[in-house]
């Protein structure tokens, strides 16, 4: 976009002719003609390059916008929330002077482009946004989704991603904790790379995004400026795959991990000493975003000199170093007479900082280059003022069919034979089965404060030392559940991993999400998606968990087909003592096995439903938040009052499931009963919600059954832990071996 | 009295602050040591921790080996100051020569973190002495460059002379020659292993064994005993 002469202020408006390619930046016409409006002349390059990535789909949220805005409407009263949605990533009390940030982001286009690089650097981003409110990243989770296991693409995209989150999180230090890896042929041409981070500071030290205090000084620091990720925001994140355009690769950024890993020594160094006034990382949209969003969330104005900006390629046009998404990078504002000392600690650690601008009084956004002034701006019309649609929704007409087609009527097995091989497919199926192969790639360890860690329901941290406070973490989402019914499917993702923080021994505190969707374009998508939001905004208000930040992700999408609607959510909670964490895998033989919950036929969405018949039809599990509410406060009191040795949550699968993950994570095998009133098929396969199996020791049952009935919460006998086969009395028996087998060899057998 | 321990951070240290909490732990003192700086602090023993020190782009350990911390403690070394490397410490130990051979990528290609089973096969170094020979151990790995390699002859040498100090067994997670997890120098002052024993010194936490924790008494004993 190189133009003789530069493209000023000055010049814009003596040349109002001039035609600007606000089409290929990814601007639809009647928004050039807004922009237009707001300046009251045309933008120059530089203006319209911020426009056009910060008005982007992936930036300015203008499609899903108008439904999000329930997450603060239905938002529960919550003592727990310091900081609320629309700063970098949520803040919550978690009690003794600590708070807690967590957030959740996609990088899924990327992702499929250059599966290493765009997941890598879907951590890195992640972290600086943890780094920017002020805190110590602890712990990585990463939910990820892919085509089918057994398509060639998916070994071409699944271990590139994984290498690339390791590669990036285990040279950063942060152990990662908790995820998942799902399965499904819509995720074929376009899978999910979601990342989410926990960090944790004390009250007193949160940091926000806001540029306050005019003289102070705005300072770029971390890597140099490049020519990758150059609208990246805009292009990649906004716009379908199509196979007919060139190559988009030279759009993914290019992380390092060692460099990001200084950038969090430095700043939290800066932090400790008290030097910084606002901060804001660098992600999508770059300078763009950093310094329009700096600048409107503070008080006055902001000047800045591109020139001084340290770029790694010295022919980038202002318009690139505004765009560049080169990752590592993050801008402070500083007191002048800090400066000095904050340009040490950057120096200390070879973190390469600039003074790139100022405050200043007024309430213009400037931006200079070789002397002449390329942008002056309202920076609320660039980060606030984006456009905002009422995308037309409407009931797909394929919805009442898919219902219709009841999974509960599929063919059942009727023998004990039937039923033990059918177990041992479902056990051994990509998505049930073990995935060891792919959490082995990633570090648990590291930082010497993690108490649980994947395959665990939730992962759990140590926040101190002394008195033993923990938070954990999960993220679930069920796409198959959310297709049959998007407001139902948010609210079981929702209670998925309210579920497993509470089966760990943690209290549910707060949430976040990703929502991924197909394209908003789509009045059956954007249904998905308004149905989706209000689902997990009404599940948020009963359970009294507040959403805390979050991303979206749209345009999920291979030509016309849509990825099913797979709203992600996060769920953390908050443990006073992470001695009393709850496990798993079965620790002693003789404990007595209880299900806790209420068992229907309910098989809609099912994984027997996917792995017996590749059936996706019906309705999913019923919801009732009260009963997970319930359900949660029992474990939350048994695992408290020590009246239970391990638990499980229920979920895809089922009760077979989940105890047979609980028999080879132990070692030891169990005797199951049919209760009284179920079948076997049903007692083994039903995925309905608000269930948890704990192994209860043969002292605290009359305790522990007592506390179930005083408080109404269904429990049920269903066996014992014993011997090294999981038995189904009359049925059949696998042995423990047999059962490893199937479980642990399918993911290396399709991948390694 | 206690004993002194250093823990130096390069840039790309990950484990310093575990090292340290390990130390504490084990009833020393941890002081924290900058790659910049020649000053050992007066400390009587030093540990390389893990991490991707400068990076490790270039390999692993090879740039850390001449920052200016190495000097003193590769001299402090030879003259008998103890130091341990774990894992990336290894790798620097290595690189530096104050112990033979080298570490390659692992022979599958991955990243690999598990809880990994060792025999203990030299418990008379600084580091080991409160392990009984042939103890066998559970250390958490996790690495990427733990194959260990070494010629014919210094690998015969370090067999001959009893300086395999830990081996894997059961599976070998690297490719290393001979399953070798750790070694020791012929003095017994300078041990480098790829299991990283700091993750393993409390029940609650990791793996929630505390099989790494004899690493820190053992040369606390000596030097407090010294």
């Amino acid at each position: 976009m190189s133009r003789t002469p530069l493209d000023t202020v000055e010049h814009a408006t003596a040349t109002p002719d001039v035609e600007l390619p606000w089409a290929e930046l990814g601007l639809k016409k009647d928004e050039y003609e807004r922009v237009v409006e707001i300046l009251g002349r045309r933008p120059t390059g530089a203006e319209l390059a911020m426009y056009s990535v910060m008005w982007s789909e992936h930036c300015s949220y203008k499609s899903s916008k108008v439904h999000l805005r329930q997450f603060g409407e239905k938002a529960p009263e919550s003592d727990a929330m310091l900081v609320g949605i629309g700063e970098n990533a949520g803040v919550v009390d978690v009690g003794q002077g600590y708070a807690v940030t967590f957030k959740v982001e996609s990088h899924n286009h990327p992702s499929y482009v250059e599966p290493y690089q765009g997941a890598a650097t879907g951590v890195g981003g992640i972290v600086r946004d943890i780094i920017a409110m002020g805190a110590r990243p602890v712990a990585v989770v990463d939910p990820l989704r892919f085509g089918a296991a057994d398509h060639p693409d998916t070994k071409r995209v699944l271990p590139g991603v994984v290498a690339g989150i390791g590669g990036y999180g285990n040279c950063l230090g942060l152990p990662n904790i908790g995820g998942e890896v799902v399965f499904d042929a819509c995720y074929q041409g376009n899978p999910l790379v979601n990342a989410g981070a926990i960090g944790v500071m004390r009250h007193e030290d949160i940091h926000l995004a806001k540029a306050s205090g005019a003289g102070n000084k705005v300072i770029l620091y971390g890597a140099r400026t490049g020519g990758d990720g150059i609208g990246g925001a805009s292009i990649l994140a906004s716009e379908t795959f199509d196979d007919a355009k060139p190559s988009k690769r030279p759009a993914v950024q290019v992380g390092d991990p060692f460099q990001e890993k200084l950038l969090i020594e430095c700043t939290l160094e800066a932090f400790a000493e008290k030097l910084v006034v606002g901060i804001q990382d660098l992600g999508a949209a770059g300078l763009s975003c950093a310094t329009s969003e700096l600048a409107s969330n503070g008080s006055g104005g902001m000047r800045v000199t591109l020139d001084d900006v340290p770029l790694r390629d010295s022919t980038l046009s202002p318009e690139e170093i505004l765009m560049s998404e080169s990752q590592e990078r993050m801008c402070a504002v500083v007191e002048p007479e800090k400066v000095d000392r904050f340009l040490e600690i950057c120096d200390k650690w070879d973190v390469i900082a600039t003074v790139i601008g100022e405050v200043t009084d007024g309430d213009r956004l400037e931006i200079f280059w070789h002397g002449g002034k390329i942008v002056d701006v309202d920076p609320r019309t660039v980060a606030h003022d984006g456009p905002v649609y009422e995308r037309p929704y409407a009931r797909p007409d394929w919805q009442d069919a898919l219902q219709a087609d009841d999974a509960n009527k599929l063919p059942r097995p009727q023998t004990g034979d039937e039923l033990k091989d059918q177990v041992l497919k479902l056990v051994g199926s990509p998505n049930q089965a073990s995935k060891q192969w792919i959490t082995q790639q990633y570090d648990h360890f590291v930082q010497g404060n993690t108490v649980l860690a994947q395959p665990e329901d939730s992962g759990m941290i140590r926040v101190d030392e002394e008195s033993g406070l923990g938070v954990a973490i999960a993220t679930d989402g069920n796409g198959r559940y959310a297709k049959l019914d998007p407001y139902t499917g948010a609210q079981l993702a929702l209670a998925e991993a309210y579920r497993n923080v509470a089966t760990t021994g943690a209290k549910p505190l707060a949430v976040s999400d990703c929502l991924n969707f197909g394209s908003p374009e789509d009045p059956a998508v954007m249904w998905q998606f308004a149905e989706a939001v209000r689902g997990l905004a009404d599940g948020c208000l009963q359970l009294g968990t507040p959403v805390t930040g979050g991303n979206v992700s749209l345009y999920n999408q291979t030509g016309e087909a849509a990825i099913h609607p797979t709203p992600v959510v996060a769920v953390l909670g908050v443990i006073d003592d992470v001695a009393r964490r709850t496990p798993v895998a079965f620790q002693e033989d003789g404990q007595l096995l209880y299900l806790l919950g209420d068992t229907r036929e309910e098989f809609g969405g099912s994984a027997w439903s996917q792995v017996i018949h590749d059936h996706l039809g019906g309705l999913p599990p019923k919801v009732d938040l009260e009963r997970e509410r319930l359900l949660g406060e029992i474990l939350i009191s048994a695992s408290r009052d020590g009246m239970i040795d391990s638990a499980h949550d229920l979920s895809d699968g089922g009760l077979v499931q989940a105890v047979v993950e609980s028999a080879l994570l132990g070692g030891k095998g169990a005797r199951l009963v049919v209760p009284d009133g179920l079948d076997a098929f049903t007692f083994l396969f039903s995925e309905s919600a608000g269930r948890a199996v704990v192994a209860v020791p043969r002292s605290e049952e009359v305790r522990f059954n007592d506390m179930c009935g005083a408080r109404g919460l269904p429990v049920t006998r269903i066996g014992v832990v014993d011997g090294d086969a999981v038995e189904v009395q009359g049925e059949f028996s696998l042995s423990l071996t047999e059962l490893r087998e199937a479980h642990e060899g399918t993911i290396p057998g399709l991948l390694a | 009295m206690t004993a002194r321990i250093g823990v130096v951070t390069f840039p790309g240290s990950l484990d310093d602050r575990d090292t340290q909490r390990a130390i504490r732990v084990a009833g020393a003192e941890p002081v924290a040591l900058w790659h910049k700086d020649k000053d050992l602090k007066q400390v009587d023993a030093v540990v390389l921790c893990g991490g991707f020190s400068y990076g490790d782009y270039l390999r692993a350990g090879a740039i850390a080996r001449f920052s200016p911390v190495m000097d003193t403690v590769i001299d402090q070394a030879k003259a008998g100051l103890p130091v341990l490397g774990i894992c990336n410490g290894f790798q620097i130990l290595t690189e530096a020569h104050l112990l033979p051979g080298g570490m390659l990528g692992n022979d599958h290609l991955h990243f690999i973190c598990r809880d990994q089973k060792l025999r203990v096969e030299n418990a008379d170094t600084s580091w080991t002495s409160d392990y009984a020979a042939g103890q066998e151990i559970h250390i958490p790995l996790k690495n990427m460059d733990g194959r260990y390699v070494a010629d014919r002859r210094t690998l015969d040498e370090l067999e001959a002379e009893g300086r395999v100090a830990f081996r894997y067994l059961d599976f070998n997670p690297n490719g290393s020659l001979n399953d070798i997890a750790g070694i020791t120098n012929a003095a017994g002052n300078v041990v480098g292993l790829m299991p990283h024993p700091e993750h393993a010194v409390e029940s609650l936490i990791g793996t929630g064994r505390t099989d790494g924790l004899p690493f820190f008494t053992s040369i606390l004993k000596k030097l407090v005993n010294a």
